[in-house]
């Protein structure tokens, strides 16, 4: 996570792009990958054009992404693991090979998987989780929610660290299985909560002291150019296409054509 | 009249469970001067920077910064007033940037952006540490940490500075480094401590708080040669005015 905030603090021509233009168009792709049929790859293919045109113009290394894209993986090889076996009709076949609707779905919740966080990623990788939240609060959304995302990960490290000094202090005094059941741990979990809880109040109060009234203002000004303004709908554009059209199938039979 | 100063009168605090913290605390402090409160864990020394701040209320007695009573009405302008660095430093530095962090006071007291910038760059100049501005506050050590959570109160332009452990969890030089940046500060000063090397070096005054009252308040130099009165409060002499380890001898006058 650290590493994704050096990133974002380049300078590249994606890195200044206003945040607003960013997130508006991530969004835009978010929606087009997310309503495609259940049972489509093909056509979200294109789609990949963009984290991968991103991260390079952004100099964001594709290692490091692919190591965080693995990291939260196990979330989507659960949420379609059932499907192989609910959903058996064969739906196409690869040469003789029948292969069910399950698989394919699953395939598809995969591709979506790694298109939707791969474009997230990219897009704090080349914003920052501050621009994020500011460029959100500009489009419309509650002050609130812009105010918790800001404080979640400002504070994500805090807990992390404290979270990770106290299982420390409970291996150094635990031999073997005894002290590492679910018991202590639920306990651990309950001390740690009641900890956010006490600093919660703490950083409350080293805001009130700076006279916070309920707004987090910034100070950074946003400033959309014709570039931003071009950036997004290009890309818009380009999602809505790839979304409405079937653009690898049609480039496959326009091939096929000119062959026979 | 001056803001600067701080009169507690008779205060009296207990928390909701029970617990007796402060039991009638009386003291004045006048304008410039740097007072240690001094004392034993539990002694209420926290307890009693929580009031000067306006967090806790008291159930008797209390608190006037300058001419002003603190109550829930004044506590806008006392807040501007007394600047408060608090012990840990992750508390008090939640922005995503140095600079917006020292910002944050300054924007909320509806500044223009040159004045706010003005006073953020002069903060961290103050305590060394504009190379810092563009770095997230996690990433600091800890004596740049504390030396930015200083700065945050400076752009205030406090007159008063209260301060909670300002030395704990840092390095000796880091901590040499910070006395040597307090004592530059014109501010009226109340430093609550356990490190009373640190109180001996910055604060020409000490209050000693015990179970909740005063125990003692007079010139800092005498009060730490009274060894039945640290004793009794649970403190030792700071370790300048104890014998040399190696010779016995006693180094200070």
């Amino acid at each position: 996570m650290g590493q994704l905030d050096r990133l974002a603090s380049q300078d590249t021509p994606v890195h200044r792009l206003d945040p607003r233009a960013k997130v508006l168009t991530t969004l835009v792709f978010l929606v087009c990958v997310v309503s495609f049929s259940k049972y489509s790859i093909l056509g979200m293919v294109p789609f990949a054009l963009f984290p991968i045109a991103m991260a390079s113009e952004g100099r964001l290394p594709l290692r490091f992404l692919a190591r965080k894209l693995v990291a939260v993986a196990p979330f989507a090889i659960f949420i379609g693991m059932f499907n192989p076996w609910l959903d058996r009709d064969v739906i196409m076949y690869l040469g003789d090979i029948g292969i069910s609707g399950g698989w394919v779905s699953y395939a598809s919740i995969i591709g979506r998987f790694l298109l939707t966080t791969s474009a997230a990623l990219v897009l704090i990788g080349t914003t920052g989780m501050m621009g994020v939240c500011m460029a959100i609060e500009r489009l419309g959304a509650p002050d609130v929610f812009a105010t918790q995302l800001l404080f979640l990960y400002r504070y994500i490290f805090v807990l992390g660290e404290e979270a990770m000094r106290m299982s420390r202090a409970r291996a150094l005094r635990s031999f073997g299985s005894h002290g590492m059941g679910m018991h202590v741990y639920g306990q651990m979990l309950g001390q740690l909560l009641l900890r956010t809880y006490d600093r919660a109040q703490r950083v409350y109060l080293a805001m009130q002291c700076r006279g916070f009234d309920g707004h987090v203002r910034v100070m950074r000004t946003l400033r959309l150019t014709g570039r931003d303004v071009t950036f997004t709908l290009g890309w818009s554009a380009a999602f809505v296409l790839f979304r409405l059209y079937n653009v690898p199938l049609l480039v496959g039979h326009f091939v096929t054509g000119l062959i026979t | 009249m001056s803001h600067h100063s701080i009169a507690v009168t008779d205060l009296a605090f207990a928390y909701p469970d029970g617990t007796d913290a402060l039991n009638g605390v009386t003291f004045e402090i006048t304008h410039g001067e740097s007072v240690a409160i001094v004392g034993a864990n539990g002694a209420g020394k926290s307890t009693l920077l929580m009031h000067l701040n306006g967090f806790l209320s008291p159930a008797s007695g209390s608190v006037r910064i300058g001419d002003i009573p603190v109550t829930k009405g004044t506590l806008p302008g006392i807040r501007k007033t007394v600047g408060m660095v608090f012990q840990d430093p992750d508390d008090q530095l939640f922005m995503p940037t140095v600079y917006e962090d020292v910002a944050f006071g300054p924007v909320n007291l509806g500044l223009p952006a040159e004045e706010i910038d003005t006073r953020v760059t002069e903060a961290l100049t103050r305590v060394d540490a504009l190379k810092l501005k563009d770095r997230p506050p996690y990433r600091l050590s800890g004596g740049e940490k504390r030396a930015v959570a200083i700065a945050t109160v400076l752009a205030m332009w406090p007159n008063v500075l209260v301060m909670d452990e300002p030395s704990s969890n840092l390095d000796p030089k880091a901590r040499r480094r910070l006395i040597e940046l307090l004592g530059t500060f014109e501010h009226t000063k109340i430093i609550a401590t356990h490190d009373l090397d640190l109180a001996l070096d910055l604060c020409d005054r000490t209050i000693i708080m015990s179970n909740g009252t005063v125990a003692a308040d007079g010139p800092t130099h005498e009060i730490f040669r009274d060894d039945a009165l640290l004793a009794t409060s649970g403190l030792e002499r700071p370790l300048a005015m104890q014998g040399c380890p190696v010779c016995g001898g006693n180094l200070s006058p």
